[in-house]
């Protein structure tokens, strides 16, 4: 589903991705790990171009997003995102920030094929006979959207416990909630794959277990994962391969079971013995 | 000051016997349409400055449009308000051939130059709010214009509300100067009084107290406003 072919990056002259190779299949639930300032991040950031690659191809559902002539709007919408720092909208309700984007996009699609159709009537007008086109069919209201969106909000906020919070504000909500809540909004788009960016580095340990918890939850449904995380029990538990990035390379890639048992490179040797 | 019921009795006479009232509202009602209309039209040209400002350069166009807005913001921050008033209306408009009122040459300064500053306190309210925001919206695939109305430039104006307040005070009390162009405000009713009584004691205070009133009234309305967003804050 994704195919990364020879991924770089660089800030202001420092190379911080040195070309990367890698392809991920629907299903599967990829953990990334590796020292600080090895490029995990910025390698899953420039996966949905978070982060513009300066070079290589990022292919997904056979596009290059990585082409700047590519409208990556769209293709942001099937790539579902989640921040150490939740970035929820402060100035949204649980319920708005879930319902936001699936309302917006969507009008925006109606209001498109409502368009089309106008100039299509107006094109029809001078035509004769024969030659008009059938209009495109119109089955959705804007109202009807948006309750399709809430009712869609409210049942993602059931299953994570939190239909009593849907009118509170981000603000008043524990870091695990909020995780949780960042979780369901990027699952509310019904994206392909979520990117996980260290979703538990900035919570309190105990609210580390609720947001594992969602994830082992979406992981058993067959959602599509890539995960950067410092939690190694959970990667060995969740993930059907682990990457270890290092200097901008991967320099491992393997099932956890090898990758914690028999790893082969010596730079992981290192870093496992000093995690584990 | 022993004679000081007689001015106030010269000061009513004219004001309520020879009309002087009417005058006063007028001026007071330019003023304050001076002012708003001042505030709105700087607030629309400050959002927009503000975020061609903040859009991230590597393509020539925004490049460009940065050039264009910091060229604009230098112009009217550099030059004294009176200054543009005297150029726009007796520079600009005879070259170009337009006709134009004192007041409505005063809104449209007034609007260009706080837009000038509008665009500052924007933009420094954008950058006020956490760069994930903007992230997390380009994430769910909106874009960033519609990231940047629906979700940052909101908590900005929430940041900023004070300041924007402080803005349209320093507008009001601004005014004081169209009557450069001809535009009959507060200060110009008053004096007219104050010449036809020859007194000018009690009209000049009575216009400070009226000034006074109207920034207090201001003020109050933005500490309202300020509580109705701040139901997002944890600081309540």
């Amino acid at each position: 589903m994704i195919d990364v072919i020879d991924l770089k990056k660089s800030f202001h002259g420092v190379e911080v991705l040195k070309g990367i190779n890698v392809t991920i299949d629907k299903g599967d639930i990829v953990v990334v790990i590796g020292p600080s300032g090895s490029g995990k991040s910025t390698f899953l950031r420039c996966l949905n171009c978070m982060e513009d690659p300066t070079s290589g191809s990022v292919i997904f559902n056979g596009v290059d997003i990585a082409d700047m002539r590519v409208d990556i709007n769209i293709h942001r919408r099937h790539m579902g995102m989640v921040f150490q720092h939740f970035n929820l909208f402060n100035n949204k309700t649980v319920l708005e920030n879930i319902m936001l984007a699936p309302v917006y996009t969507r009008t925006q699609e109606l209001n498109r094929q409502r368009r089309k159709n106008m100039r299509q009537k107006l094109y029809n007008l001078f035509v004769p006979e024969g030659k008009k086109k059938e209009l495109a069919p119109i089955e959705t209201t804007k109202a009807q959207i948006k309750d399709e969106a809430r009712e869609d909000a409210l049942r993602l906020l059931r299953r994570i416990g939190m239909e009593d919070k849907a009118d509170a504000y981000p603000s008043t909500l524990s870091g695990g909630q909020k995780q949780r809540v960042a979780i369901v909004r990027s699952l509310a788009m019904n994206p392909d794959v979520i990117l996980f960016d260290e979703p538990t580095s900035a919570l309190d340990p105990e609210m580390v277990g609720e947001v594992l918890d969602l994830m082992k939850a979406l992981a058993r449904d067959g959602m599509t994962m890539i995960i950067v995380t410092h939690e190694m029990g959970f990667a060995r538990e969740v993930a059907n391969r682990i990457l270890f990035i290092d200097e901008g390379v991967i320099k491992e890639s393997a099932p956890p079971e090898e990758f914690f048992t028999h790893p082969k490179n010596p730079r992981l040797k290192e870093f496992l013995s000093k995690v584990l | 000051m022993g004679d000081f019921g007689v001015k106030v009795d010269r000061f009513l006479e004219v004001f309520i016997d020879k009309n002087g009232y009417v005058r006063v509202l007028d001026g007071l009602q330019n003023t304050l349409l001076i002012a708003i209309t001042g505030l709105l039209i700087g607030i629309v040209i400050g959002t927009l400055i503000a975020t061609v400002r903040v859009v991230p350069k590597y393509k020539t166009l925004p490049r460009v449009l940065n050039g264009i807005c910091s060229f604009y913001v230098g112009l009217f921050r550099g030059t004294p308000m009176v200054v543009q008033l005297l150029v726009f209306y007796y520079v600009l408009l005879p070259i170009l051939e337009v006709n134009m009122t004192g007041v409505q040459v005063s809104m449209m300064v007034f609007g260009l130059n706080s837009g000038a500053y509008i665009s500052e306190i924007m933009r420094s309210g954008i950058q006020s709010v956490d760069p994930g925001q903007l992230e997390a919206g380009r994430a769910v695939g909106l874009s960033f214009h519609t990231s940047m109305i629906k979700i940052v430039i909101p908590q900005a104006v929430k940041n900023i509300l004070p300041t924007l307040g402080n803005e349209f005070i320093s507008l009001i009390k601004e005014t004081s100067v169209v009557s450069f162009v001809g535009a009959a405000d507060l200060y110009v009713a008053f004096s007219y009084i104050g010449s036809n009584s020859y007194e000018f004691m009690v009209p000049y205070l009575v216009m400070a107290v009226i000034y006074i009133l109207m920034v207090m009234l201001i003020s109050l309305l933005i500490r309202l406003m300020e509580r109705r967003l701040k139901k997002s804050d944890r600081r309540n």
